[in-house]
């Protein structure tokens, strides 16, 4: 593996302190049709070690659809995925989990049949290599696999102040603990990127405050680098390090907030464009 | 002591990950599985090996191969009748082409067929689910108990068509043939199911029942999480196929000893099966076992109570039979559609906190 030759040049500090590395992920000019419809059209960004990205856009933008690129669910037509410093081939969206890009769903897509520890040990699973036959023992190796994943499991419960539900069935908890388990699940996988398509939707104001935490800690603490689709601006200027913005499949900005929030284009896209 | 769950805490993941955490569940399987072992041999006969015991062993380790498909993996088979009659017609083959080879291994073949045999049936699960893959493992179903029928290799040539089992021994006792009796017999299927059960349990307790309950619940997000799909049903497919395979041996080796491949392993007891998984609770192995003991239990009981003490006559009987226990399907449908196991678990629910509700 190559890793990009410009990885240390880049390196930059960020206004509250913390460390931005190499290109951790690069798109480029990725195309995505399906059918006669073009869902992302020559799209090209990318995403820097230890950094928030965020991508906006209106709906219909084709911002699920970039997520989906990413973690091998769409083959793009053209373009090139670059991850960690190789390009990425063809590959199942399961060989990409195991590569360490872990996500969160805009609906949430929990097992419903399990409970909220079971949910998140089950984002251990690309972690525990034991076979069927000594699963099947259980004592021993597979026994003690299982209580070095718990272990790992209770840190993700305990970050996520999750502790009281652990054994209740997820089909039983309420919308905004189902997203914080699942952003658990996600978060037990020890990505190296993580993305969270709409983490915040149809949340109230304190969830939204609870979650935005959540995910500068996560951030803060294990230093995954996070990529994520929000519709509430507040919320993506504030926790944002980059911001790509997506209209109609095309790119028509990209760089900090501020940038883009002064962006004539976005502007356009977002408030329309007066006729006169 | 008092049966519950209230003050009852774990200081180690291992204790918090045992099978029975509650200690009075514990001691209770230990004597429940200790007389099983020490007492019932000494007063078994052989009405109750028939009638009851052996059928609710061998429908017991069969049911848990349906649960680990169906319950676990979320793929529902209708072909488990076919698939028994490959355990039992390799079964039947090993037995008769290797005299001496020892009958536990003779089972065990057939249940490692039947696990091939239900790879290959399995294969499409991967591209068709839901009712289309049950109409696939129907297929499955019709084709191999026409197999077994027209193909006479199978039957080594009999005249009859049938199968029917040699005199093999165990530690010098007969197992299967005349001379076999009931408590070597009920011995050998109790320890298959314990050995089995035990293995299905730690199976769908760690990452690999984790993987196709992922799959069961939502397959493209254990996909994106890391589950190969593929890998994941085959294995369900495979585990599941040895199980009802060795429980299909089973039945003609041990139970009946000579059997017919369209009465034996027809349609009916696939659905038996499925009937006994989604009453006992899909997703749970005390689920199946209870779920095999009261299809077994029932028609026996019933039968006892209507002939025996009501003296009505015997083809009367069979009838209401038939009735009462599609009623009760039908009844225990409405009232708890999780099955007995689930409605074990709401029970320990509210011991935890009896006598006060909230």
């Amino acid at each position: 593996m190559t890793v990009s030759q410009d990885a240390a040049v880049q390196e930059t500090i960020t206004p509250d302190g913390r460390t931005i590395g190499g290109v951790l992920m690069e798109m480029r000019n990725i195309t995505l049709r399906f059918g006669g419809v073009v869902a992302i059209e020559d799209i090209s960004f990318d995403i820097r070690q230890g950094e928030i990205r965020a991508i906006i856009g209106p709906n219909g933008a084709g911002k699920s659809s970039m997520l989906n690129v990413i973690n091998g669910f769409y083959h793009p037509q053209d373009g090139e995925v670059w991850y960690k410093g190789a390009i990425r081939g063809p590959m199942r969206p399961h060989q990409i989990a195991a590569q360490g890009i872990a996500r969160t769903f805009q609906n949430i897509a929990l097992f419903h049949g399990m409970s909220t520890l079971d949910n998140i040990m089950t984002g251990r699973l690309t972690h525990m290599k034991t076979g069927m036959l000594s699963q099947s023992v259980w004592f021993g190796r597979a026994q003690r696999e299982e209580t070095e994943n718990r272990a790992f499991a209770e840190r993700i419960i305990d970050f996520l102040e999750i502790q009281s539900i652990r054994k209740t069935p997820v089909g039983r908890l309420p919308y905004g603990l189902q997203k914080r388990v699942e952003l658990g699940r996600a978060l037990a996988a020890e990505p190296s990127l993580l993305l969270l398509d709409e983490p915040m939707a149809g949340m109230n104001v304190e969830e939204k405050e609870d979650m935005s935490r959540f995910i500068l800690d996560v951030n803060d603490e294990f230093g995954t680098t996070i990529a994520l689709i929000e519709h509430d601006m507040g919320v993506v200027m504030d926790l944002a390090d980059r911001v790509v913005v997506m209209d109609y499949g095309r790119k028509i900005g990209d760089g900090s907030p501020e940038e883009v929030r002064n962006n004539k284009a976005v502007i356009d896209a977002y408030l329309g464009v007066s006729s006169d | 002591m008092l049966y519950r769950e209230a003050g009852d805490f774990k200081v180690s993941y291992q204790a918090d990950q045992q099978t029975f955490p509650i200690r009075f569940d514990r001691l209770f399987f230990w004597a429940l599985l200790a007389s099983a072992y020490f007492v019932v041999p000494f007063f078994i006969n052989d009405y109750w090996a028939n009638a009851v015991l052996l059928p609710f062993l061998i429908y017991g380790v069969a049911s848990i191969g349906l649960n680990i498909l169906t319950g676990y993996c979320g793929q529902v088979s209708l072909g488990s009748g076919g698939f028994m009659a490959v355990g039992a017609y390799t079964c039947y083959k090993m037995m008769t082409a290797f005299p001496d080879l020892n009958l536990a291994f003779c089972i065990l073949a057939g249940g490692v067929t039947t696990a091939i045999v239900g790879i290959m049936f399995g294969l499409p699960s991967l591209r068709i689910k839901g009712f289309y893959l049950a109409v696939v493992t129907l297929a499955a179903q019709f084709f191999l108990v026409w197999m077994f029928n027209k193909v006479p290799w199978f039957y080594n040539y009999s005249a009859t068509g049938m199968i029917s089992s040699p005199e093999r021994t165990m530690f010098g006792y007969a197992i299967t043939g005349p001379n076999a009796t009931p408590a070597a017999t009920y011995l050998f299927c109790l320890t298959f199911l314990v050995v089995l059960a035990f293995l299905g349990r730690n199976l769908t307790r760690g990452s690999v029942g984790r993987k196709w309950m992922a799959i069961r619940d939502m397959d493209i997000a254990a996909e994106i999480i890391g589950v190969n799909p593929l890998m994941a049903k085959i294995t369900a497919f495979g585990v599941s196929s040895f199980y009802v395979g060795v429980a299909g041996a089973m039945i003609f080796s041990v139970y009946l000893g000579a059997v017919e491949v369209t009465e034996a392993f027809g349609i009916q007891k696939s659905f038996l099966l499925l009937f006994m998984i989604i009453i006992g609770g899909l997703g749970s192995i005390l689920g199946s076992l209870v779920g095999a003991a009261f299809m077994v239990l029932m028609p026996v009981l019933l039968k006892n109570i209507m002939v025996n003490s009501f003296g009505w006559a015997i083809d009367i009987a069979a009838h209401f039979e038939f009735i009462i226990i599609g009623g009760l399907i039908v009844f225990f449908l409405i009232v708890e559609p999780h099955g007995l196991a689930q409605l074990w678990r709401i029970i320990k629910e509210k011991m935890r906190l009896w006598p006060f509700p909230h």
